[in-house]
């Protein structure tokens, strides 16, 4: 398909000339923009939009982004004009409606993750693990100086931790792809602020020992932080707060069904414990009588994390999601955690799979076996395009080479996870120069990501 | 030269330690698309990270396998960052150390020994 810019050149007709009279030297006699007609404009843009694929068009594994549909009663109840047309500076007696929301959105996180309570207003996910190590920082001063992180964490716990001056630590995973308690018991000492880690983490995989790990952080005063990307798997089953975590964030654009990815923006809200309350960001919805109001005086608090009230629409959107569920959520987990096991298993004669347990709402295989002939993961994942999926995630977790990350969500139902590990199968015994020339059905074909990270020129010039 | 468990390789020549990583770590990697590494005359301590590389796979940090002082650094990398995959163990050197206490490259592995370590790895 040719760029917009590779169309010009033969239809300056649509072009009106110009009459404006501009002073020299600000005339110019050239404009070298697209002189292209409102049509054909308008036929690049459509044509370019059908070549857009997200969960809406087809199945969309992307482990540890928890793609799932996003109901489109979300975006009704977001675009009702009391949300939509609201000025984020309205007085609050004029508000009311949207402080409700809030303060019932909070009221329900607390619920669902055992948590005293909630902050809406981080951006998004990294924005949370942010936010909550501010209020390490804030609970601690400078008493402690290192964080604690697993190394099947997602990269943006690292860069959170550094951002607000903490030394990284790396805790490893023991065979079944669990903290080691030994390696924990001996990294936990009095300097360390906080353990953050991810449950299930990164692998699909349920922290067996979490009350373990949570009384061998408290006997040392740390802090225990749960990244809630994958709150997914464990809804109306098991809660965060009663697992002894201290501080979480969570993925409304994951577990909460509202668009992610090109399709955002994301939020992340934060939860504590009783004891950080005071720490959460400002303003605080509160309730008194039947009237809700903003709460700037906090003592102890943050401060501010981000612009008014958080990405408002998108907490819009939860909070439908949340209520249209209701308690149902738990069937949401069960389902997201049956689909990714059954996956798991029709995958695992055909793929090596390096964790054999019980998984949680994901798995990671690998391409070891085909590697004997040549192929790799990246390969498997450009070939199942040409099935027409999307590639689950690739090369992550970084603790299992040549890894496949792959989450079904719960709202796949059984023929289209058929499809998918049928089209799976068939790549694993294709013969390597065919998957290896992938794909071959797509508008475009293998890019060349190397010489894209290595010269990141997106300029085009018509030289 | 000789080997860390981190990937890293080191040769000593005087008081002056060459440092790169090895080529097998390099086939881990994969395509090698930059390195952030430091700037002459910044100290650096045995295993400290004291680079990063960033592969079409990941970001990954660099141990140090000596202590001293950054001596001179491979500005070659900066616009060709597939040296480290095409010449890992030569024209891929990322940084020379002054040393601060040669004793310290005695503990690393020999090149046999790394083969092994590689070996039992898998």
């Amino acid at each position: 398909m040719k760029l917009i810019f590779e169309q010009s050149g033969k239809n300056s007709e649509y072009v009106p000339e110009s009459k404006a009279v501009l002073r020299e030297p600000f005339g110019r006699k050239e404009l070298p923009i697209p002189d292209l007609g409102e049509v054909q404009v308008i036929r690049h843009y459509t044509k370019l939009s059908t070549l857009n694929y997200g969960v809406d068009s087809g199945f969309y594994p992307l482990g540890s982004c928890t793609m799932k549909y996003n109901p489109k009663i979300n975006e009704d109840v977001a675009r009702l004009p009391g949300f939509a047309a609201l000025h984020p500076l309205t007085p609050e007696k004029s508000s009311q409606g949207a402080l409700e929301m809030m303060y019932e959105l909070e009221k329900d996180l607390c619920e669902i993750t055992g948590m005293d309570a909630f902050s809406l207003q981080p951006a998004a996910g990294a924005h949370g693990e942010l936010t909550s190590v501010m209020i390490a920082r804030k609970h601690f001063g400078k008493k402690r100086s290192k964080i604690l992180i697993p190394d099947t964490a997602h990269g943006t716990n690292p860069a959170s931790g550094a951002m607000c001056g903490f030394g990284m630590v790396t805790i490893k995973s023991n065979s079944r792809g669990n903290i080691d308690l030994d390696e924990l018991g001996k990294a936990m000492t009095e300097d360390v602020a906080m353990l953050m880690i991810t449950n299930p983490n990164t692998l699909g995989l349920f922290e067996e020992e979490i009350t373990k790990i949570a009384d061998i952080v408290h006997a040392k005063g740390g802090l225990l932080y749960c990244d809630g990307a994958n709150m997914n798997a464990m809804m109306g089953i098991t809660r965060p707060g009663d697992a002894g975590f201290d501080i979480m964030h969570l993925n409304l654009h994951k577990s909460f069904s509202t668009p992610h990815g090109g399709g955002g923006p994301g939020a992340g809200p934060v939860g504590v414990k009783k004891f950080l309350e005071n720490y959460l960001p400002v303003p605080r919805v509160v309730k008194g009588g039947d009237r809700y109001s903003l709460n700037w005086k906090v003592k102890g608090s943050i401060g501010k994390v981000g612009p008014f009230f958080g990405n408002f629409g998108v907490l819009v959107k939860a909070y439908t999601y949340i209520k249209a569920v209701g308690p149902e959520l738990k069937l949401v987990s069960e389902a997201a955690v049956l689909n990714a096991n059954y996956l798991m298993r029709k995958l695992q004669p055909h793929y090596d799979l390096p964790y054999d347990r019980i998984c949680a709402h994901e798995f990671v295989l690998t391409s070891k076996k085909q590697n004997e002939k040549g192929v790799h993961t990246m390969d498997i994942a450009k070939r199942l395009l040409d099935y027409g999926h999307h590639a689950p995630t690739i090369y992550f977790p970084l603790v299992v080479p040549e890894a496949l990350m792959i989450e079904p969500t719960e709202t796949e139902p059984k023929e289209k996870l058929d499809e998918f590990a049928d089209s799976m199968i068939k790549i694993a015994n294709e013969p390597p120069e065919l998957v290896k020339s992938a794909p071959v059905t797509t508008p475009v074909g293998r890019l060349d990501g190397v010489a894209a990270a290595r010269q990141p020129n997106l300029r085009w010039s018509n030289e | 030269m000789r080997f860390t468990k981190e990937h890293e390789w080191v040769e000593l020549e005087g008081d002056i330690a060459t440092v790169g990583i090895t080529d097998h770590a390099q086939h881990q990697l994969g395509d090698i698309v930059s390195l952030d590494l430091p700037k002459v005359g910044t100290k650096v301590k045995q295993f400290s990270e004291f680079a990063m590389i960033d592969s079409m796979k990941a970001s990954s940090p660099i141990y140090s396998p000596v202590s001293g002082e950054v001596e001179e650094v491979n500005a070659e990398l900066g616009t060709s960052p597939q040296l480290v995959n095409e010449s890992a163990q030569e024209k891929g050197w990322m940084i020379k150390v002054k040393v601060s206490n040669p004793k310290e490259i005695e503990g690393l592995m020999s090149e046999e020994q790394y083969k092994k370590f590689c070996g039992e790895k898998k």
